[in-house]
């Protein structure tokens, strides 16, 4: 056991100090974020959905595949390797997001509330973090990418990989919202296979063109038609539609309106 | 109440210097600047507070100021109200009437300076971080904080810093939350049950600590359903029942108020509405042919009933500690 009496108090002389400053930026900080982003990096179960896999992925759908699709210029193992990339970026982030339910049910959100850290400078370092993890599975596919022999041209390579990155990184929004929304710790486990439905309805996993129209019609309806639309658009070439954006924007802009209103709801009741 | 007096200087005070808008503005996003005067407010001042659970009326009508350095118990049942009202102390959550200051100010502002600082009961560890991290993330968040390894030191964890916090028992993780409310250097802390699952040592070093930070000037306030916690260690000892104040006092003087004596007789012809009437009897037991009469002023009970009745064999004796709470907090009387 420890031995309290053996430290030395602090001198009864320096009384207390009662003028206090409230921090910057509600409390968010580098240092906070160091520790939150150490956090995510060591979590094994995170690093296995978000990374492994999507590079086990490519590995076998897009690495053993050559040559472009049948009738376009399209190259097959670039097309895999934004797929995968995307599929990754959008685990990671909902993963990070939906990471509020676990602290929620372990009741470290109501100590946070006996701290200066404001609500929406959690969400920023929660939104921070997601876009760190997002960008692993987007840096290491695309360079295992490169190394197979995936095509792209010069201006395509950054302009994929940012696009992949920001597109996923805006599920984040899914992740908060979910996680503020399912009580206790089961959100992560309805996000897992959520993600690889949704990427099966929106045309991530299963390219548009092999939908029959009713079936593509339902698919533009999903969260991740347009933006998986638009992260392969370098390699996809042709024009660009509007509506992908436009679906992007209201489906972020519904998870985000939701988290908000969940999050306002949480603050309220504990 | 003194306090509600204190409140309308505080504000008319700020109102005088211009800075009623300034208050308002910090109370909805606590920038600081607010022109609020921690000193001289004093630390707690609860006035006419509610709250109510559906049809349950967890706090009904609650005034209580706390000055800087008290250490005060507040003592109660489970059930009697100390968690919510402690909750709406802290700003967790929002009284259904009444006003919750600290330092003068909204509970959240408190927080948001770091001079509220609480040990709660369960909860509010991260699972997957170790017991320096958690300390350090803690004190991340504030603006003047002690060093982590004092905290830890001062709470006895500075051995099992890099313990994973999923691996500490009950006893080291409420040394952690200890740890975690000592890193902001709160002026008020506030602690719920602070000792439970601690064994006898982890107690007495627990309350040394708070004993140590008292003499610098620091406000204790903790809830306890031991009376002996309560007497032992704190200036004043606050009695809850039924979400109402019902006693005030130091330790000697609480268990005055309740230390009555147990009178017993054995007699035979009144009923027990006849014996609750006589002067002073609080309430009445009856076994067979004998009769417990409890009450404060036990002489006159028994110089009653020698005089005026047919008892006999009549034996006085006092109440514990425990009987004393019981008398305090039960619904009998």
């Amino acid at each position: 056991m420890t031995n309290l009496s053996a430290v030395q108090p602090i001198p009864a002389d320096e009384p207390i100090n009662l003028d206090r400053r409230v921090p910057a930026r509600g409390g968010f900080s580098g240092r906070l974020l160091r520790i939150e982003l150490a956090r995510v990096l060591r979590n094994k179960r995170t690093m296995i959905f978000t990374v492994v896999l999507p590079v086990i992925f490519y590995a076998a759908f897009g690495a053993t595949q050559s040559g472009t699709f049948p009738d376009s210029s399209i190259d097959v193992k670039g097309y895999e390797m934004i797929t995968f990339a995307v599929y990754g970026a959008v685990a990671a982030a909902a993963a990070i997001g939906a990471s509020v339910s676990v602290e929620r049910a372990q009741g470290w959100s109501r100590q946070l509330r006996l701290t200066p850290l404001t609500g929406s400078a959690y969400i920023a370092v929660k939104v921070v973090c997601a876009m760190v993890a997002a960008a692993l599975p987007v840096l290491i596919v695309f360079a295992i990418g490169a190394a197979t022999g995936a095509k792209l041209s010069a201006v395509e390579w950054p302009v994929a990989m940012l696009l992949a990155w920001v597109c996923g990184s805006s599920l984040a929004s899914l992740g908060l919202f979910i996680g503020y929304l399912v009580p206790s710790e089961n959100a992560m486990q309805i996000l897992g296979p959520g993600i690889s439905l949704l990427a099966f309805a929106g045309g991530l996993f299963l390219p548009l063109q092999v939908m029959n129209s009713t079936m593509q019609t339902l698919a533009s309806f999903t969260p991740l038609w347009g933006l998986s639309q638009i992260a392969r658009y370098p390699v996809l070439g042709g024009s660009f539609d509007g509506m992908w954006l436009v679906s992007a924007l209201a489906w972020v802009g519904f998870f985000f309106a939701g988290a908000v209103w969940c999050f306002r709801r949480d603050t309220k009741r504990v | 109440m003194s306090c509600q007096a204190d409140d309308e200087r505080q504000i008319c005070h700020s109102f005088l210097r211009g800075n009623l808008v300034g208050m308002m503005t910090t109370t909805a996003t606590g920038v600081p600047g607010s022109g609020i005067d921690p000193q001289g407010a004093p630390a707690i001042a609860l006035a006419g507070l509610r709250k109510s659970f559906g049809q349950v009326d967890a706090v009904k009508g609650l005034d209580l100021t706390v000055q800087p350095g008290e250490v005060v118990a507040f003592l109660g049942p489970n059930g009697a109200g100390k968690t919510t009202t402690i909750d709406m102390m802290l700003g967790l959550s929002k009284p259904d009437a009444g006003t919750a200051r600290v330092f003068g100010m909204q509970p959240r502002d408190a927080v948001a300076r770091g001079l509220v600082a609480a040990v709660m009961q369960t909860g509010g560890l991260l699972r997957d971080l170790t017991v320096r991290e958690t300390v350090d993330l803690t004190a991340s968040l504030f603006v003047q904080t002690r060093s982590v390894q004092e905290c830890l030191q001062r709470a006895g964890i500075d051995d099992i810093a890099d313990r994973k916090v999923h691996k500490c028992s009950g006893g080291q993780q409420q040394r952690l939350r200890f740890a975690m409310a000592l890193v902001s250097d709160p002026a008020l802390i506030v602690l719920d049950e602070p000792t439970t699952g601690m064994d006898v040592t982890g107690r007495r070093d627990f309350w040394s600590a708070i004993r140590q930070d008292a003499e610098r000037g620091r406000t204790v306030l903790f809830a306890t359903h031991y009376l002996e916690e309560a007497d032992l260690y704190a200036d004043r000892i606050v009695l809850m029942r039924h979400g109402q104040i019902v006693a005030d006092g130091t330790g000697s003087q609480i268990k005055a108020m309740a230390s009555g004596r147990t009178v017993r007789a054995t007699l035979s012809g009144l009923s027990d509405r006849e014996l609750a009437a006589i002067p002073g009897v609080e309430s009445v037991e009856v076994r067979g042919e004998s009769v417990l009469l409890h009450a404060k002023d036990s002489d006159s009970v028994a110089r009653h009933l020698l005089t005026q009745t047919n008892a006999r064999d009549i034996e006085i004796t006092a109440r514990g500690l425990e009987d004393a709470f019981v008398a305090l907090t039960s619904d009998e009387h």
